[in-house]
């Protein structure tokens, strides 16, 4: 059968730069960014739709790019972890990810800071229950979280000042 | 497409139920239809005391919805599903059109008079959510039918509604959830819809427990009597969610909390629920 499957020319923008592949239907976005453009920052965890370690941002929108087809993302404009870096600055959210020790492991902190930055482009000041809710489907076995809501917290007063 | 395609062709709206079915190889489409490119398929629009929602009207669109801050039984519902990523994604039209047995949207639009709009090659046709839903997983729509809409009634004045679904985390199915909408006249109850998730095949509607509130003042003991009720018609199924026991009595639970909650709202109080966590 796949064999017979013609793969789709798609043109996608990720972190400003514009791509045109020909991909199979099947191929996910995750595997698009991993695979074919080397981007490897975005993380495979459960692949169940559950975990958000493969958590990008979709025009603006967080969404879990194991559970999108790479087709699906004709035309869109995607961010990645590695679009969070400006000129060899860190953003403010990695940053404050660092410095609060929001992370120990780190597989799903690329994940967790762009549900973070969702929320922080939304919402400047965020509630204790906002930043729960906001990063509600991103699992993180290692920090408990404790230091995840601080790290964002701290990401908040940082990105009001800029 | 799909009339061309034939049995063997599947649709893909938000894709965060069918995706992962896929994957599981529980769902093997030959052909994947992608319907996000359609415009004009994404709205939420009033119009005589009806609420019209175009199927791929995202959840995290409903949950920011002007129409979800007037009826906070939306806001409960479309606020709590899963997670901000699958709320990004996912669809009202996709959710109804999927019929899992723990899906949430179906459970509180059975509490709505909510009509399903089926869309074909060869027309169209109207159909009520609860002829809709016909089993696990099974739909009324035929092989070459989409739903294209979903047609809901407002709340009548003086009513009020409330969804509360019991998960373990945010990403997962609830465990079990109750959708309350009651109108109430002071401190009588004029009208009840009460409908239970994931603890059948299809959501329930528990009709003895909505007679147990109909015309009667809402006290204690009265709301008592409609979670037991409401108990009795569930027909839950042992999991690795919980034993069907633990489920009948969850979701007790949640239907007194649920109808408790509607009253206050029904009242004009603002009352702010989510989902509720294990």
């Amino acid at each position: 059968m796949s064999d017979s499957i013609e793969n789709i020319p798609i043109q996608v923008t990720v972190n400003g730069k514009p791509y045109s592949r020909k991909v199979e239907p099947r191929k996910l976005l995750v595997e698009l960014l991993r695979e074919d453009l080397d981007l490897t920052g975005t993380h495979v965890g459960c692949d169940t739709t559950y975990c958000g370690a493969c958590t990008v941002l979709m025009n603006g929108a967080a969404v879990k790019s194991c559970t999108m087809f790479a087709v699906q993302a004709d035309g869109a404009e995607i961010l990645t972890v590695e679009g969070l870096e400006q000129n060899g600055e860190l953003h403010p959210i990695q940053k404050a990810f660092g410095d609060c020790y929001g992370l120990q492991c780190g597989y799903c902190t690329p994940g967790l800071m762009l549900s973070t930055l969702q929320l922080l482009v939304r919402s400047k000041q965020p509630n204790e229950k906002e930043m729960r809710k906001a990063i509600a489907g991103n699992t993180c076995r290692c920090t408990g979280y404790q230091n995840i809501l601080k790290a964002i917290q701290v990401a908040a007063q940082n990105m009001k000042g800029a | 497409m799909l009339a061309q395609l034939g049995d063997d062709a599947k649709l893909l709206a938000g894709g965060q139920s069918l995706i992962p079915l896929m994957k599981l190889r529980f769902a093997n489409p030959a052909h994947l239809v992608d319907l996000n490119f359609i415009s004009g398929t994404s709205y939420i629009k009033e119009d005589s005391g009806t609420l019209y929602f175009g199927a791929l009207t995202r959840h995290a669109e409903i949950e920011a919805s002007g129409a979800a801050a007037k009826i906070p039984i939306l806001h409960d519902c479309a606020a709590g599903i899963a997670d901000v990523q699958v709320r990004n994604r996912g669809t009202i039209g996709g959710s109804l059109a999927e019929a899992d047995p723990s899906g949430d949207w179906a459970t509180v639009l059975f509490t709505l008079s909510t009509e399903v709009r089926c869309l074909a090659t060869n027309g169209e046709r109207t159909v009520s959510l609860s002829d809709f839903i016909k089993d696990a997983y099974t739909t009324a729509l035929v092989h070459d039918e989409l739903v294209s809409e979903v047609a809901m009634k407002m709340p009548a004045k003086g009513s009020g509604g409330a969804y509360l679904a019991f998960k373990r985390s945010a990403p997962v199915y609830p465990t079990a959830s109750a959708a309350v909408q009651l109108t109430m006249d002071d401190d009588v109850c004029k009208d009840a819809a009460i409908a239970l998730g994931c603890v059948g095949l299809v959501p329930i509607r528990a009709t003895d427990a909505e007679s147990a509130l109909r015309g009667r003042a809402l006290t204690e003991k009265t709301i008592k009597g409609a979670a037991e009720a409401a108990q009795a018609v569930a027909d839950p199924q042992s999991d690795m969610r919980g034993s069907a026991d633990y489920k009948r009595t969850l979701v007790g639970a949640l239907v007194k909390r649920a109808i408790e909650i509607a009253v206050r709202r029904a009242c004009g109080e603002q009352v702010e629920v989510g989902h509720i966590y294990a």
